[in-house]
């Protein structure tokens, strides 16, 4: 099933900018291509990315049938505060994944 | 889907490829006619030849006194061939009244029709054909610079590299990790990397069992690879890791001092590092203006014409050749295919379509091969792939066959070095 990567920076220095990054293994099935039977494979995407940063919401993206399999998503935020941060991935199923990773700021 | 090999359909292209390679008997108008090409590889060597049996007088640039080939060089890496095995030379082009000149092209005017030398002399040209191969992109992986490239060598244009890199292999100790970056497409000799995987592999198992191949890939997938993991699998059982690119593979960044290269989710660290970099047209196609944003050059797939200058014609690895990957046998074909479409051109003759044939064999080990065969054809203003004909190696198949297959490929090279350089 999915699979997923994040980058975050294990530590940082107070007002850096760290960049963030996070790649989930998923087909992105457009719901527009046929299968060997002829009929049409249903959609199957990851539709929302959502990261949080201490359960404040920091970065999140609407995601369409033309983003292709395994999407990678790469932003930046500013270092704050030592803590938790968040990566969830949901389905047209509904299905969510879900991600963490710590941040130490000095 | 490609159906399974067969001797019998390589032969029935084959002929198909011959055919396109004949010419009619020389006329009087074309012993005027200045051709010349840029290169001594396996496409202008073949393409000087063919021009040259037609009647034509020809130049052939080329500033390495040895060119060292590149098929088989994973080989010399793995300890299995000395690199004397890979150089030829041009002397029986030279003898048989090509006009062989050894210096770098710098420069070409496409308006006067002349190629500028290192020396500041010149050729003028009726028509020229440029096969230059690759160059290394030294400037598209950050860290990855000539100084680095002698820390951690790519060995992707044989030679010096091929050898230090044989070296480091050697030097290792076992238990090491030997870690290599396998580029995006398009790059020469799309199997190149997995061959190479492969042959390090039999030389670790053979010599430094408890050694380990990490392999970052920029791909999800590549050339042959349900034969290639089969093999591996089979060969090589726990040696080989393969992490590719939607697994985090994509080497974005190189630290030489380190022998370390960075992904975009961590840090791989080797006591051997082969970094294979993009690639683009070798210089001159740069400087010609005969080559794209990409880095490739644009061509008419009946005549190889650039589609950016008239008059100049590109084959072999610096071409944007649709469906046929950047091999050795491609630019042998299109070598061929080439010298027809120029003799024609001169002739004030229409260029017949070309239909072009290319087989790539990898070895997994000295008595394993594995093979892909294509046949080509313009369509749509690409050369593309003629459904049903060439394939690959069956997955399943006895150690015979695979035993058969490294003599085929084995006696491919001797046959195109003879052909071409003999």
């Amino acid at each position: 099933m999915a699979r997923a990567l994040i980058n975050v920076p294990a530590k940082a220095k107070r007002g850096d900018i760290i960049e963030i990054k996070a790649l989930i293994s998923h087909p992105m099935e457009t719901g527009y291509r046929t299968g060997p039977d002829g009929a049409l494979v249903p959609r199957d995407i990851i539709n929302r990315f959502i990261c949080t940063y201490n359960g404040e919401e920091i970065f999140s993206a609407d995601l369409f049938p033309a983003i292709a399999a395994n999407p990678f998503l790469s932003f930046t935020t500013t270092a704050t505060e030592s803590g938790r941060i968040a990566f969830r991935w949901i389905d047209d199923r509904g299905q969510a994944y879900l991600e963490t990773a710590e941040i130490a700021v000095e | 889907m490609p159906q399974a090999l067969t001797r019998r359909t390589l032969l029935k292209t084959a002929v198909v490829g011959a055919a396109a390679a004949a010419f009619s008997r020389r006329t009087a108008a074309q012993a005027s006619s200045k051709v010349v090409v840029v290169g001594g590889g396996f496409g202008g060597a073949t393409c000087a030849r063919e021009l040259q049996r037609a009647g034509f007088a020809i130049s052939l640039v080329e500033a390495n006194a040895v060119y060292t080939a590149c098929p088989f060089s994973n080989a010399v890496i793995a300890g299995l061939r000395p690199i004397e095995a890979q150089q030829l030379k041009l002397d029986a082009v030279e003898k048989g009244g090509i006009a062989v000149v050894r210096q770098r092209a710098t420069r070409v005017d496409p308006q006067a029709r002349r190629v500028i030398l290192a020396d500041g002399s010149s050729l003028d040209y009726d028509r020229l054909v440029l096969s230059p191969g690759i160059d290394i992109r030294f400037d598209a992986l950050p860290g990855y610079d000539e100084a680095a490239a002698a820390i951690m060598p790519h060995a992707w244009k044989a030679g010096e590299q091929t050898i230090l890199l044989r070296r480091q292999l050697e030097a290792m100790d076992d238990g090491g990790i030997f870690v290599m970056a396998a580029p995006a497409n398009p790059f020469r000799c799309p199997p190149g990397p997995y061959e190479r995987a492969s042959l390090v592999a039999h030389y670790l198992k053979t010599h430094k069992p408890r050694s380990k191949l990490l392999i970052l890939d920029a791909k999800d997938s590549f050339s042959k690879q349900r034969l290639f993991q089969a093999a591996w699998q089979d060969l090589y059982p726990g040696m080989i890791e393969w992490v590719s690119l939607s697994s985090g593979g994509k080497v974005i960044e190189v630290d030489a001092k380190a022998n370390t290269l960075v992904t975009d989710f961590g840090r791989h660290k080797g006591d051997v590092v082969n970094v294979i970099p993009p690639q683009r047209a070798g210089e001159i196609a740069q400087v010609a203006g005969v080559a794209d944003r990409t880095g490739w050059c644009p061509i008419d797939p009946v005549t190889f014409e650039s589609r950016l200058q008239p008059g100049i014609h590109v084959i072999g690895d610096a071409s944007i050749a649709g469906g046929m990957p950047k091999s050795a046998f491609s630019a042998n074909a299109q070598g061929k295919a080439c010298a027809a479409a120029v003799a024609g051109l001169l002739r004030g003759k229409a260029p017949a379509e070309p239909k072009l044939i290319n087989t790539c064999y990898s070895l997994v080990a000295p008595d394993y091969g594995i093979s892909v065969a294509g046949v080509y054809t313009p369509r749509n203003g690409l050369l593309a792939d003629v459904e049903g004909a060439g394939g690959t190696s069956p997955v399943n198949a006895p150690p015979s066959f695979r035993a058969q297959e490294a003599v085929y490929a084995e006696a491919w090279f001797q046959t195109i070095s003879r052909e071409v350089y003999g």
